[in-house]
């Protein structure tokens, strides 16, 4: 497929607030069921296992007039659940058979409670992941709580889940991984060929289409994508850092690129790349997962750090990997979780001389000339810098 | 009532009141003499605090909300949220924890004025509030101490599972206790804990009395503004102590007192005079100024007579006791318990029960915009409860120690209205009338 098609269709799957493609897979077959989950980590592969759709609930973004929304929620709280809301309330969330909510934040913990209260007619989960990661402590607590959501899918499904189906499941999750993981090292060596609003758009298709599917659609557009030559700018090369939950609009991501900001990587989408290495297939899958999500797995503001002298690394690290300048930190408005940890993840950077900048954004911000100027003045900064 | 009256002069205080005054002062003063007496001083929240725990090991206990609620009703916090934001902290977070980095960064001096140590560890109890795990780790992040982490799951499904009490238990047996015996030097003495859990029951027999003594016509209490104050022991550096249990027998006394005088609440300029209207409240208190928010409500005859921030660290009027007897699972069972680790659903009956009860004529919500644990979702609550209920709902928005966003003539303005709102239908005997 042409790179501009393969685009072409992650644009289209981003903009249709109505799931067309979700309900297109729902009526292909008998008794087939969707499951949504908000950000930032769900065990996919269960869902999978089970036979439904594992569907990527992110908000309206800055397409969606919310309306009834705003009516739940006070002027200080984030966007993405009054997108939320107003998508389910307006009838959009209705193929969803079920709704996770992941340990994400106290907003979203709480917006469990309002699913219980408002859909009382589908499988409505708060997703408790363990923020002790000690294996016998920490992970045999998930290893129950997986266990304990196989069984609330398998009542849904009206069939077990075995071992086999969820080790199936996980071969085709590890493949996602593995080619999301070439998507981003290419980006990250050739960032003219692979602009962000791209893998953006990628990556979102992956909240929406089969697994495998979305899994072929980043090999081809991997394969599209070094057919064509781009040409390479004078940019600085950055990470972005804050968008995990609520997500910026596209054209958020455009302006940074615009403004001379080659973006080489990011925290969009993390569900995607929250386990760092191939779940094991041998084995218990049950506690393959947990265990993965114990030892290995990505780190985010929504996670605790138990070592001081490891908190922000794992951001440094993303900028020594990729070969970065520097890092914007772009958080939405009353995010506790990025904004309270924005002040010590800058104290890591400054530690080892890595230059920043940070700015606030919500889902709907349509002013973003502002952006596009800071961004603009930090890669010309950092230019400077390297030069001198 | 008298504006003159409301001076500083002039302000009215239970026995219990002067009580407690002694002993939060005492542990300042205990604080701040800390290290140079060779004691060990331990940092914990008020959910989930542990406080009995902490006992066993000598540890002075420190509560860094106990210290920005301080802060503010002596109007200091204002200065250190302003602080925190200066050095780089955003405009959009919690105050607490903005007053608690300011302090710090003004020289740590507590709210008494006098010093306040260094903490030797941190408790991170993270119980019911996603934000007391990054304020632990912005303040480890400046005292470089040890931190003992204790992650409480969330009771989504209103119960608590087995494998959520295991997991707290397991936490607490395998990283908390050996914590806290390496950084005290002090050995864990399980009789001891359960002799401090037993004062906590003591205690808590008590409190549930004096908070459901609210049931009364008029009722003797207020149990928000004055909640607060009987909740003041139990909620930060004493349950498990005699202290706290000597507290509670005679703040008992005082409130049967004025029930056998069919007396109203103590306010701070004096008795109220009439019960007009009787109120269920959901959400913290305004900190900065609560002396002015509490007259707002007593000067119309508005008594609060039951409130879901006097369960924020621990619900006991539906049965639960620390059990001596179970010394470790009580502990977890207590932290799973605390009010904000309900479900939205389970707060919601909660809060129904209460308006019932406690024959409320109205339900108010004080959102707080530093704590989305407690608001996010609160407006569907509001409606929820008002249409099981059908007694009119209301709702106001402050802050808890971030003075900017406490707005006097606008929750003045909207409290006015809504207590006209409850006498006009109360006038017209309606009741489950809402559409």
């Amino acid at each position: 497929m042409a790179l501009e098609n393969i685009v072409e269709r992650c644009q289209d799957l981003y903009e249709d607030l109505d799931f067309t493609s979700v309900r297109a897979w729902k009526e292909a077959g008998a008794n087939r069921k969707v499951i949504g989950h908000m950000p930032v980590y769900v065990p996919r592969e269960l869902i999978h296992a089970a036979g439904m759709l594992p569907v990527g609930i992110l908000g309206g973004g800055d397409q969606l007039d919310v309306i009834h929304g705003d009516a739940y929620y006070q002027s200080y709280i984030c966007r993405i659940p009054r997108s939320t809301i107003e998508l389910a309330i307006t009838g959009r969330l209705d193929c969803l058979d079920g709704m996770l909510f992941p340990s994400t934040c106290d907003v979203i913990r709480n917006l469990s409670g309002m699913w219980q209260l408002k859909f009382q007619d589908k499988l409505i989960r708060y997703f408790d992941v363990p923020q002790n990661f000690h294996r016998d402590i920490g992970g045999v607590f998930y290893t129950r709580e997986l266990q304990g959501f196989r069984d609330a899918l398998s009542d849904l499904a009206g069939h077990e889940i075995s071992d086999d189906d969820i080790r199936a499941s996980i071969d085709l999750y590890n493949k996602n991984r593995q080619v999301i993981a070439e998507l981003y090292a290419y980006r990250s060596a050739e960032p003219w060929q692979v602009p962000t609003p791209e893998v953006y758009l990628l990556m979102r298709a992956g909240m929406l289409l089969p697994v495998d599917e979305h899994t072929q659609l980043v090999h081809d557009y991997i394969a599209a994508a070094k057919a064509v030559e781009r040409p390479v700018r004078d940019n600085c090369r950055v990470v972005i850092n804050g968008l995990f939950c609520e997500q910026p609009p596209l054209g958020l991501l455009k302006s940074i690129e615009m403004a001379g900001c080659y973006v080489v990587d990011d925290d969009f989408m993390l569900v995607a790349r929250w386990l760092l290495h191939e779940v094991p297939m041998d084995g218990d899958p049950i506690h393959n997962l947990s265990d993965a999500f114990i030892t290995y797995s990505s780190e985010t503001s929504c996670k605790y750090v138990p070592n001081k002298k490891d908190k922000g690394k794992y951001l440094v690290d993303s900028v020594r990997r990729s070969g970065a300048e520097g890092v914007i930190f772009a958080s939405p408005s009353f995010c506790d979780p990025a904004l309270l940890d924005r002040p010590m993840l800058q104290n890591a950077l400054a530690a080892h001389g890595i230059p920043y900048t940070a700015f606030k954004f919500a889902e709907n911000s349509g002013q973003l000339q502002p952006i596009r100027e800071q961004a603009g003045t930090f890669a010309d900064s950092i230019k400077l810098w390297s030069a001198a | 009532m008298t504006t003159a009256a409301s001076q500083q002069a002039d302000v009215q205080k239970e026995e219990s009141m002067l009580l407690q005054k002694a002993m939060i002062g005492a542990n300042f003063d205990a604080l701040s003499t800390a290290h140079e007496e060779g004691k060990k001083v331990s940092s914990t929240f008020v959910p989930g605090n542990l406080n009995e725990l902490l006992m066993c090991f000598d540890f002075v206990r420190n509560l860094p909300e106990i210290n920005a609620l301080q802060s503010a009703m002596r109007k200091k916090s204002g200065g250190y949220v302003m602080e925190a934001e200066r050095s780089g902290h955003s405009e959009d977070v919690c105050s607490y924890v903005k007053s608690d980095l300011g302090m710090m960064a003004k020289g740590q001096l507590g709210p008494t004025g006098k010093p306040l140590p260094t903490p030797d560890v941190l408790l991170l109890s993270y119980t019911g509030c996603f934000t007391f795990m990054k304020w632990f780790e912005l303040v480890r992040d400046q005292y470089d101490c040890e931190t003992a982490m204790l992650h409480v799951p969330y009771q989504a499904d209103g119960k608590i599972t087995d494998n959520m009490r295991d997991f707290v238990v397991m936490q607490l047996k395998e990283q908390v206790i050996p914590t806290l015996e390496r950084v005290s030097g002090v050995k864990f003495d399980i009789d001891r804990l359960r002799e401090n859990l037993r004062e906590s029951a003591k205690a808590e027999d008590d409190l549930v009395w004096v908070l459901q003594s609210a049931k009364n016509r008029p009722s003797p209490i207020d149990a928000y503004f004055g909640g607060i104050y009987y909740c003041g022991p139990i909620f930060s550096a004493f349950r498990g102590s005699k202290e706290a249990t000597a507290y509670y027998v005679a703040l008992r006394k005082e409130v049967a007192d004025r029930i056998e005088q069919g007396l109203g609440p103590v306010t701070p300029e004096g008795v109220m005079d009439e019960e007009r209207i009787r109120l269920v409240v959901e959400g913290p208190p305004n900190w900065t100024h609560f002396r002015d928010f509490w007259k707002m409500f007593y000067d119309e005859g508005a008594v609060v007579v039951a409130s879901s921030y006097t369960k924020v660290g621990g619900v006991y009027d539906y049965g639960f006791r620390h059990d001596p007897d179970n010394p470790i699972e009580t502990l977890a069972d207590y932290c799973l318990g605390c009010y904000t680790n309900h479900s939205l659903p389970a707060r919601v009956d909660m809060l129904c029960d209460y308006m019932e009860e406690y024959n409320a004529d109205g339900f108010l919500n004080n959102s707080i915009k530093s704590c989305n644990s407690f608001s996010a979702g609160q407006l569907l609550m509001l409606r929820e409860i008002e249409e099981r209920t059908g007694k009119p709902a209301g709702f106001i928005e402050t802050d808890l120690v971030d003075p900017r966003y406490f707005s006097p003539a606008n929750v003045k303005n909207r409290l006015e209205s809504y207590f006209q709102m409850i006498e006009q239908k109360k006038a017209r005997g309606d009741s489950r009338t809402a559409a």
